[in-house]
C-alpha cells in the first residue's frame, strides 16, 4: 500500500488528540472512584456512545463485514435480534440494581446479592477473559498492519528489518492505550471511545456511500447477488434454507436471548460505561441511547462486506497477495474478497470440493483500498486503528477495575486507604497491558491455544444471564444456588460441545471430543447457539433447585438488589419523551421496522 | 472538559485539512472514488460537523457553570433523584 504524507498527517493528528485527552483529564483523577468509575459524572449520551464503542472493536468492524460478505444481510440478526432487545432490557430493568446498589463492578453486585464465592468465580474468569480479548485485539491489529503493508515504506526508509513490523505494531498500540488510561483512567477511556465512535462513522460512511453508488444502491445489490444474501428472515424456517445454517428457534433463543442478554446485561466491559453515568436516569438511558446508533450500524459495518462480494471479481487488487502462478489463475476470489493463502506454500487454500476458501476478513481493508484515494485513505485506516484501540482500552479499563476492587481488595489487601487502590489501579493497568502483549504473542505462536481459550470462555459466559435473571427477579435465589448453577451451566456447555459437531468438521476443537456423537448440527453457528441454550437452561434449573434446598437470605438484606423488594423507579416528573420506558418503546418499534424492511 | 469540544476540534482540523488537500490535489487521484473528489466533499462534511460540535460544546461549558454552583449549596443528596439539568443532552 502506498501511503503518502497526507495519510500520515491524518493519523498523527488523531493520535495527538488521543494522548491530549489523557493529559487534559489527568487533573480530574484524584480518587479511585475518579479513576475506575470516572467519578460517576459522565452525561448519558457520552456513556451511551462509549457503551457501544467499547464493543466496537476489531471483531465488529472487520468481522461483521466478513460475515456480511459470507452470510449476507442476515448478519443483521447480530444487531436487531442479538443486541437491541438486550440493551433495552438492561436499561429498563437491570440498571436500577447495578447503579442503585452502588456496586462498583458487576462481580461486586454478585457479592452483594449472593456471596463471596460467586463473585470470586465471576471476577477471576472475567479478568482472565479481558486480558486475552485485549491481547487478541492487539494481535489482529498487528497482523492487519503487516498484511496491508502500512509500515513497510517507513521501515524501509529507516532501513529496519520488516520482521520488526509486528513487534513495533504491538508495542505501539500497547503504549498508546497504556498512556491514555494511565493518565485519565475511565474518563479518558470513555472520552476516547466517543471520539473513536465518531471517527469510525466518519471513516465508513463515505466508504459505504461510494460503494453503494458504484453497485447501484441496495437495489443494485439485490440484483447482483442471489436472494439469500439480501433477506434476513425469509429463509429462517429451516437451517437448510438460509445462509447462516440456523433455524429461527435456535437463532432467537440462542443468539437473541441467551448470548445477547448474557453479553449486554452482564458483561462489565459494557456495564461499566453505564455505571459511570452521573445519575440513575442517565445510567438507565445509557444503553437505550446506545441502541439507536447500534441499530443503524449494520449499514456501515455489514454493507461494505455485501458490496465487496457483489462487485465484479478482481484479479490483481489484493494487497500482499498476488497470484502470479498461472496454474492457480482459476483459483481466484469473489468480488473484492481474495482467496486464503497458505503461508508456507503461497498457494490458495482449497476446501474439500476444490473451491478456494475465501479470506472474508479482508473485505473491509480491500474496500478501503479500492475506493479511497490518498487523504481519505488515511482517515479510513485511522478509523480501523481506532476500532482496534477502543476494543483494547475497553478491556483494559474493565480489567483494572475488577482486579483492584474484586480481586486485590477482596483477597489480598482489604483495609488500605483510597490512594493505595488508586496506585494499584494504575499498576493493574500496566500489568494488564503487559499480560495482553504476552497474550498477543501467544496468539501469534499457538493459534490452537487461543481457539481453545475462546471456547472455554464461551462455556463460562453462556450460563451467566440465568444467574443474573434469578438474582434480580427472584428473591429466593441463594448464593449456593448461584454458584453451583454457574458451574453446572459451564459444565453442561462443555459436555454439549463434546457430544455434538457441526456438519463437515473433524472431531477436536470443533466438538465431539467426548467420543460419542449425539447430534450433528448444520453449522458451527447452530452448534454455538444450542450450546448456549443448554448451558443457560441447566444453570437456570440447577440454581432454582439448589436455592430451594438452601437457606434464603433475610429480605431486609436484599433491598435494592432484588426487583420485588426495591422501590420502582419513578419517572413521572419527566415529560414522557424523557422517560426511559418511552425511549425503550421507540427503540423496539424502530428495530421491528428494520427487520420488516429487510425481511 | 466537554467532550464535544474535543470532537469539534478534531473534526474541524481533519475536515479542513482534507478539504484543502482535495482542492489542491490532482483530478486523476479520484478515479478510484468514481470521479468524486471525496477528500473535498467529505472534508467539508467533517468540518461542518466539527464546527457544530465545537459550538455546542462551548455553549454548554458556559451554561454549565451556573447550575453546578447552585446545586452545591443546597442539595448534595438531590443527585440521585434528579439528573442535573445542565448535564443532559
Amino acid at each position: 500500500m502506498n501511503l503518502t504524507l497526507v495519510d500520515w498527517i491524518v493519523m498523527l493528528v488523531y493520535f495527538a488528540f488521543v494522548l491530549g485527552i489523557g493529559f487534559l483529564l489527568k487533573r480530574g483523577v484524584n480518587t479511585s472512584t475518579d479513576f475506575f468509575l470516572a467519578g460517576r459524572a459522565i452525561p448519558a449520551w457520552v456513556c451511551g456512545l462509549a457503551f457501544i464503542s467499547a464493543n466496537l472493536g476489531a471483531q465488529e468492524v472487520i468481522g461483521m463485514a466478513a460475515s456480511g460478505a459470507k452470510y449476507g444481510i442476515a448478519t443483521s440478526h447480530f444487531y436487531w435480534i442479538g443486541a437491541i432487545p438486550a440493551m433495552v432490557f438492561v436499561g429498563l430493568f437491570m440498571m436500577p440494581f447495578y447503579y442503585g446498589s452502588r456496586a462498583r463492578s458487576v462481580p461486586e453486585y454478585l457479592r452483594l446479592r449472593f456471596d463471596e464465592k460467586t463473585r470470586g468465580l465471576n471476577a477471576i474468569s472475567f479478568a482472565t477473559m479481558t486480558v486475552f480479548s485485549s491481547g487478541i485485539s492487539m494481535y489482529a491489529m498487528a497482523r492487519l498492519i503487516q498484511t496491508l503493508h502500512i509500515f513497510d515504506a517507513p521501515f524501509q526508509r529507516m532501513s529496519l528489518s520488516p520482521e520488526w513490523i509486528f513487534h513495533v505494531s504491538v508495542i505501539f498500540s500497547a503504549a498508546i492505550v497504556l498512556a491514555y488510561i494511565l493518565l485519565g483512567g475511565l474518563s479518558s477511556a470513555i472520552y476516547n471511545e466517543v471520539l473513536q465512535f465518531f471517527l469510525i462513522v466518519a471513516g465508513f460512511v463515505p466508504l459505504v456511500w461510494l460503494g453503494l453508488k458504484n453497485v447501484g444502491g441496495w437495489y443494485g445489490i439485490t440484483h447482483r447477488l442471489p436472494s439469500g444474501y439480501t433477506h434476513s428472515w425469509s429463509g429462517m424456517g429451516s437451517a437448510s434454507t438460509n445462509r447462516l445454517g440456523v433455524e429461527w428457534f435456535g437463532l432467537v433463543m440462542g443468539l437473541g436471548f441467551v448470548l445477547s442478554f448474557g453479553y449486554w446485561c452482564t458483561d462489565f466491559l459494557v456495564v461499566q460505561r453505564a455505571m459511570a453515568a452521573d445519575s440513575m436516569t442517565a445510567a438507565r438511558r445509557t444503553p437505550l441511547i446506545a441502541a439507536i446508533p447500534k441499530m443503524f450500524f449494520p449499514f456501515i459495518v455489514i454493507l461494505p462486506g455485501l458490496i465487496a462480494i457483489s462487485l465484479p471479481t478482481q484479479t490483481t487488487a489484493t494487497p500482499g497477495v498476488s497470484i502470479s502462478d498461472s496454474r492457480q489463475a482459476e483459483a481466484i476470489g469473489k468480488g473484492l474478497i481474495p482467496p486464503k493463502i497458505d503461508e508456507r506454500t503461497g498457494l490458495p487454500i482449497l476446501d474439500n470440493n476444490g473451491n478456494p476458501v475465501l479470506d472474508y476478513d479482508l473485505a473491509v481493508p480491500n474496500m478501503l483500498l479500492h475506493y479511497f484515494p490518498t487523504g481519505i485513505l488515511g482517515l479510513g485506516l485511522t478509523a480501523l486503528l481506532a476500532s482496534f484501540m477502543s476494543g483494547m482500552a475497553g478491556n483494559v479499563t474493565a480489567f483494572n477495575t475488577v482486579w483492584t476492587y474484586d480481586i486485590y481488595q477482596s483477597y489480598i489487601k482489604s483495609n488500605a486507604d483510597d490512594v493505595h487502590y488508586l496506585v494499584m489501579g494504575r499498576l493493574a493497568t500496566v500489568f494488564g497491558i503487559a499480560l495482553s502483549v504476552a497474550a498477543a504473542y501467544a496468539a501469534a505462536h499457538f493459534n490452537n491455544i487461543m481457539d481453545m481459550l475462546q471456547l472455554v470462555f464461551a462455556f463460562v459466559n453462556a450460563p451467566l444471564f440465568a444467574t443474573f435473571l434469578l438474582g434480580m427477579f427472584w428473591k429466593r435465589a441463594t448464593g449456593h444456588g448461584a454458584f453451583v448453577g454457574l458451574l453446572a451451566g459451564t459444565a453442561s456447555a462443555a459436555v454439549h460441545h463434546g457430544l455434538t459437531i457441526p456438519a463437515g468438521a473433524t472431531p477436536g476443537i470443533k466438538g465431539a471430543w467426548l467420543g460419542t456423537l449425539l447430534n450433528v448440527y448444520p453449522s458451527e453457528m447452530a452448534q454455538n447457539f444450542w450450546t448456549a441454550i443448554w448451558a443457560w437452561s441447566m444453570c437456570f434449573v440447577v440454581t432454582i433447585v439448589i436455592s430451594l434446598l438452601t437457606r434464603p437470605r433475610e429480605e431486609k438484606e436484599l433491598v435494592g438488589l432484588v426487583y420485588s423488594l426495591t422501590e420502582r423507579q419513578n419517572d413521572e416528573h419527566f415529560p414522557w419523551y424523557k422517560r426511559p420506558i418511552a425511549f425503550g418503546v421507540v427503540v423496539l418499534v424502530l428495530t421491528v421496522t428494520l427487520n420488516l424492511l429487510f425481511w | 472538559m466537554d467532550v464535544r469540544l474535543a470532537i469539534g476540534a478534531l473534526f474541524s482540523i481533519l475536515g479542513a485539512f482534507l478539504a484543502s488537500f482535495g482542492i489542491a490535489s490532482d483530478k486523476a487521484l479520484y478515479e478510484r472514488s468514481l470521479g468524486v473528489n471525496i477528500n473535498l466533499e467529505w472534508g467539508l462534511v467533517m468540518l461542518g460537523f466539527g464546527l457544530i460540535m465545537a459550538i455546542l460544546g462551548r455553549d454548554r461549558s458556559r451554561a454549565d457553570v451556573e447550575p453546578r454552583t447552585a446545586a452545591k449549596d443546597g442539595s448534595a443528596g438531590e443527585r440521585e433523584k434528579t439528573s442535573r439539568p445542565g448535564k443532559q443532552a
